[in-house]
This record gives C-alpha cells, structure tokens and sequence, in this order.
C-alpha cells in the first residue's frame, strides 16, 4: 500500500523563479488496486508517478510505502510502512529495482537487440544470475504470446507486440507495482483495449496498477478501482470507481 | 561476491552486444588500436633485444681501445707505443689491431678487412663473413680479387666462411694474414689501426686511460664501458626515426581517444536514458560502459603485443629490416634472442588501455548521471 | 553461449599465449646459449669493438670507434645523408677526454 501525505514537487527553473508540478497532493493506493491519474499534459501526473516510483524525492511531503520487502527494513516491524522519501539513494533505488516496474509512453525499448534481451535488461545490474533471468523472461513471454519473437530485433515487431514486451519487460523483477505513463497514447483504440485487458489481467495476479492517461479508454475502463483527476498539480476530484 | 560477478557478467554482456550492433566501427577501432600497439610493441621488443645483444657480446670487447689522433682526425699509431704502454701499471696486455675498410665498387658494399692476432688465415688466403659470401655469392676455394693500394690487384682464396648465426658481428668481415692486410693497403710494418690494451682490474682503466693521455698527448683511448654506453644509446628513444615512427603512433591514438572523447551520440544518449529509466543506476552505465572501452582496449593490447612478439622474434622484425637496411648493400641476417622488457611493456599498457577507458567512461559521465524521472520523460 | 563467456574465454587465451610467450623467451634465452658464447668468443679472439648492423658507412659501422670527423670523410653532409645516421647517435666517447685537466 502506498500513502502519500501532503506531496510536494517544486522544480526551480532559475534562481528566482520555480514551478511547482506537484503540489499539496495526498493519495491512498490500496495494494492490488488499480488507480488512473486523470489530466491534461502538464497537471503533473508524471511527477506524481516518478515521486511514487522512487524516481525523485519530493520537495515536503512524505510518501509511506508500506508491505514492500527490502533489505533493510521488514514489513512487519511498522504497521504503516516507511517513508520512502527520506531514504538514501543506494535503498532509493534498490526500492525502485524490486517493488516498481515501469511502462513508459514510447515503449523505450532499445533498438539492434532482440525482445528478449529488452525483456530481460532491467535484470541485468541486479546480479541474479542469467539463466534464471532468461527463464523468466521466456515465462513472461510465453504468457503474452510472444515467444515466436524471442530473437527478432525489436525493429521486426509490430505496435501491439511491442506494447506486450513493454509489459514483460516492466515485470521481469517481479514488483509489486506497475506504473505505466500514458501507456496508449501511441495506440489505436483495439490495441488499447488489448493493453487494458493486459493490465486487468496483472491486477487480478495481485499487482498493483498505477496508470497516467488522458485517454478516455483508460479511465473509463470497468477494472479501474479509483480515478483522480489532476490539474495545475493538483487533485481536483477523485472517485473511487465502483 | 557472487553478485558481484554476476552483476559484471551481465553488464559485459551487454556491453559486447552493444558493440557488435556498432560492428563496423568497433571493428575498424580495434584494428587501428592493434596496429599502434603492435608497431610500439615491435620497437620495444627489437631495441630491448638489440641493447641485450650488444650488451653480452661487447662486454667480450677490448678493456680499452687506443687510437691515435692527428690535427683531431685518427690516425695510424705507431706499435712502438704499445712498448710503453704496456709498461704502464696494472695493463696485462697491448695488442695491435689491424683493420680498415674496403669498399668494392663492383658490389657498392663496404667490407671490413681485419689481421686477426690469433690464429690467422694462411697467407693468401680469407676467411669471410657469411654476409660477404652472400653478396659475392663465392663459397669456399672461391677466388676474390682486391684491388690493392698499390694498384696491383689481390688474389686471395676463401678458405673459410664464418658461421652464420655470427652475423651479428661478423657479417661484413673479411679476415686475412698481417702480410696480405699490409700489402693491400701499402701499410708499413710499424703501425697499426689502433692498439687493444687489456688491464687486470678494471677499477683502473680511467687511471690507466689518464697515463696513456699523458705520455702520448696524441692518443684517444677508448673504454669498454663507453663502448657499450654508445650501443645503449643507440636505439635511444631520441634516435631520429624511433622518434617519428613513435610520434606518428602517439599521434594517431590521440586522434582516435579524441574521437571517443568528443561526446556520445544522439543515439547513444537516448540508450543511456532508456537505460536510467529502467532502473540502471549511475554506476552500472559508467559500468558498462568501462566494459565498452576495456574489450577493445584489452584485446586490442593482447593482439598487438602477441603479433609484435611475432614479428620481431620469428620473422627477424621483417618490417623494419627496410628502414634499418638503409642503403646498406650489405644487411646481416640475424634472429635476434627473444627479450621481454616487463617494464617498458606495462608502460605502454598504462598508457594506451588507461586514456582509453577514460576516454570511453569521461564523455558518458554527464549522461549517466540525469536523473531518472528526467530519463522517463525524454 | 553468451558473449561474455565468449569475451572471457579469448581473453583467457590471450593471457595464456602471453604466459607462453614469456616461457619462449627465457627458454629461447637458454637454448641459444651456447650460439650467444660462439658469437662472444668471436668477439673476444678477434677484439671486435661494434656489432655490424650499418654497413653504409665508415661512421656507421663502427660508431664507437667514430672520431668527430669520421661522418664527413665519407660524405660532406654525411651525419643525416645516411638513413642509419638518423638512428645512431654520436657515441659517447667524444663527449669527453682523458686528458689533464690544466
């Protein structure tokens, strides 16, 4: 589960001016619960998204992430988790690397490998060893129906097919949350819902799901359990899908 | 520590398929790398090999040589000299040296004609250096014709040829009885080249050099340790063409470095940011990318230094036989004895594998470091 | 097989075909031995003072015994006319003498 409390983000632009993308903003995420952050470009979703993915700390506020599994810290010592935001950046990123897996909008898969490599690439500074890695990146592939694809170059694969590796690849760590950053936006409307289906189908394996999108297929969708709207950094409505 | 292997194992993997998608120029880079290295590998190897060379086989030469000078150009000593100087305390021995060169026109060589003390030929006849028998193509019993100082030509038999592994030293001699030496170059009986002195002790050469100097102002001895500082310095890295041959090497790895160094790629960039944005720290990009430059630097360096070794010890450094050659007609063929300069050879891999990891880590430096969600949103 | 093994496996070699050249080296070094003393007892009978690598000149091919006017007796321009006279320096001996110091 993850809470954040009073979350702010301000970026400074020159040394008198600053721009804040986030700003007051406090939000419960229910484990294995998928959320949409709803909004124009601009609204500050994708910081809000990179401030729960452990990307960047925010300026004040706190960001409680409680039942993740680290190193350092058992989830059953505290009840309403640890604060994310005031941790240093060796942890920071262990966090990132375990518990989120990302969707990015341009897929950003690298072009000149195979999928499978894409798919297995965020494994790659863990030090889990390769064979291990490789089995689960075919697992993952087989479970999206990519497996004729294993050794194509990603140039080979179509939309859809690249959007599935997207998926894999953000699973390959097995996290317990998948954040996507409008994962439709280079979609067509069928390969769109595809992706919600896919999604659906993540959050019924006990995933957590946190999506930004201001396509209407995406917050609109029946699976959503809660949809926040945001504008000029700001919560303007929130409503739990029923 | 398993993880960390692991970890680096990855990362190498990745960083090769990186450079396997980038084929061409990779390759094109290591071959360049491998021939730089591979030039000043060779000169290491052939020098370090030659200075050893000279070093065992001139520490055979005379204690000290005594030229005689006259108006600051050599001349012709008189034996007579020798009386006195071996009279000298702590010199065992004076010898007088018979040697001087021929130059054949017919052949364009210049050969060194010398009167051994010990054992001579029989007069009337040569024993030659392989490399002369080379060039004449005569073999023994052969007859060779000198033209003599007095004009009357020389005929001399062969009635031996030195072994050709000597040629090192003996290539180019001609060696024959006193007699037929004077006669060729209408030399009186009373002088000589110059004189080899030999002394016990060799703490007493200066001491005894400085007495030679003084009772005969006109004399030049030369030491043995002099002899060999000039086969030390003689490659000396100073030397005219090692100094171009090695510049245009360092020259041309710094243009490449600085092709490295001059920045990455809009493609490379946006990689680098895929990869932050994936969860690759900071260090994992420098990482891989310090895989990246070690490959081709590391192999590179092997297969230089492998191919170098090559080169200089079992094909007699075939590639430089031309520049040594010079116009020489007369090159003695040699092999020389395999010497590895540890030293000189770590030197060049600090200075050739170092720069270029720096130059493939330094440029990526500023890319690896943008912060993630920066990385998510480009 | 993975690139790394691969990578790893060739570097290994290399590493071992540098160990084996060492071991030519010094064993090179000891079975030409006896070639190396023919050559020296050559050098001790004869008294011979230079190796006989230039043979271009008078200069050249006896550097350490070269006085200062040996390079011009051959040649007006002789010290660089040679291509060895770019690569042998002038010997050491004429940078001193023995003589009394007044």
């Amino acid at each position: 589960m993850i809470a954040l409390q009073q979350v702010t983000k301000t970026f400074s632009i020159s040394p008198t001016t600053s721009f804040t993308a986030v700003d007051n903003v406090s939000l419960t995420i229910a484990r294995g619960s998928m959320t949409i952050l709803k909004g124009p470009s601009g609204s500050g979703k994708t910081t809000l998204l990179a401030l729960i993915g452990c990307m960047t700390r925010p300026s004040s506020g706190r960001i409680m992430l409680q039942g993740v599994e680290t190193s350092f810290f058992q989830a059953t010592d505290r009840s309403e988790g640890f604060d994310s935001s005031s941790l240093p950046e060796r942890f920071l990123t262990e966090i990132r690397r375990s518990t989120f897996g990302f969707i990015f909008q341009q897929f950003n898969l690298i072009k000149g490998i195979s999928a499978l490599q894409n798919i297995m690439l965020p494994a790659y500074p863990t030090g889990e060893q390769q064979p291990v890695v490789r089995q689960r990146a075919l697992e993952l592939m087989e479970q999206f129906d990519l497996l004729r694809h294993c050794n194509s170059p990603v140039e080979w694969l179509s939309g859809g097919e690249l959007q599935r590796v997207a998926i894999a690849r953000a699973l390959i760590n097995n996290p317990i949350a998948i954040i996507a950053d409008e994962p439709t936006a280079h979609l067509d409307s069928q390969l769109s819902q595809a992706f919600m289906e896919s999604i659906g189908l993540l959050k019924d394996s006990g995933k957590t799901v946190l999506i930004a999108s201001h396509d209407p297929i995406v917050y609109n969708s029946s699976r959503a359990d809660q949809v926040v709207e945001m504008r000029d950094g700001r919560i303007v409505q929130q409503e739990p899908s029923v | 520590m398993h993880h960390a292997l692991s970890r680096h194992r990855n990362i190498l993997d990745f960083a090769l398929s990186s450079l396997l998608r980038r084929k061409a120029k990779n390759i094109s880079l290591f071959l360049v790398y491998t021939l730089i290295i591979f030039v000043i590998a060779s000169l290491i190897f052939f020098v370090q090999a030659l200075k050893r060379e000279a070093a065992l086989l001139l520490a055979e030469a005379p204690d000290m040589v005594v030229q005689r000078m006259i108006a600051g150009r050599h001349d012709l000593i008189p034996t007579n000299y020798g009386e006195k100087i071996s009279a000298i305390r702590g010199v065992s021995e004076v010898t007088p040296r018979l040697w001087g060169y021929y130059y054949d026109p017919v052949f364009q060589a210049n050969y060194t004609l010398l009167a051994p003390d010990t054992a001579p030929p029989p007069p009337g006849t040569i024993t030659i250096g392989s490399g002369v028998a080379r060039n004449l193509r005569i073999k023994t019993d052969d007859l060779v014709t000198f033209r003599s100082y007095s004009g009357t030509p020389l005929l001399l038999t062969v009635s031996g040829i030195m072994p050709l592994h000597s040629e090192l030293v003996s290539a180019d001699l001609v060696l024959m009885a006193a007699e037929d030496f004077q006669a060729m170059f209408r030399m009186p009986k009373d002088v000589a080249t110059d004189l080899a002195v030999t002394v016990a002790n060799p703490r007493e050469l200066v001491t005894v050099a400085n007495k030679i100097v003084e009772l005969f102002p006109d004399t030049r001895p030369i030491l043995k340790s002099e002899l060999l500082r000039t086969y030390d310095s003689l490659f000396d890295w100073r030397g005219g063409m090692m100094v171009v041959m090695l510049a245009v090497a360092l020259l041309s790895f710094v243009i490449f470095a600085w092709d490295k160094a001059s920045g990455l790629s809009a493609e490379e960039r946006k990689e680098i940011g895929i990869l932050k944005s994936i969860g690759w720290e900071t260090g994992d990009v420098l990482l891989l990318k310090f895989w990246e430059g070690a490959v081709i630097s590391l192999s590179a360096f092997l297969a230089g230094v492998l191919l170098a070794y090559l080169h200089v010890f079992f094909s007699s450094a075939a590639l430089f036989s031309h520049a040594l050659k010079g116009w020489a007609i007369l090159y003695p063929q040699f092999t020389l004895v395999p010497t590895i300069d540890g030293y000189q050879l770590s030197v060049l891999f600090v200075l050739s594998v170092l720069p270029y990891t720096a130059a493939t880590i330094i440029p990526a430096w500023l890319a690896a470091t943008i912060a993630p969600d920066a990385a998510m949103r480009s | 097989m993975r690139p790394s093994t691969c990578f790893i496996l060739l570097l290994t070699t290399g590493l071992v075909l540098l160990l084996l050249m060492g071991i030519h080296a010094r064993s090179s070094r000891v079975s030409r031995q006896a070639e190396l003393q023919e050559r020296a007892m050559l050098v001790h009978r004869l008294r011979l003072t230079d190796l006989c690598l230039f043979t271009e000149a008078r200069y050249t091919r006896h550097p350490a015994m070269a006085d200062l006017h040996a390079p011009f007796q051959d040649h007006p321009t002789a010290l660089e006319h040679f291509p060895s006279g770019s690569l042998v320096t002038p010997p050491a001996t004429l940078q001193r003498s023995y003589a009394p110091r007044p």
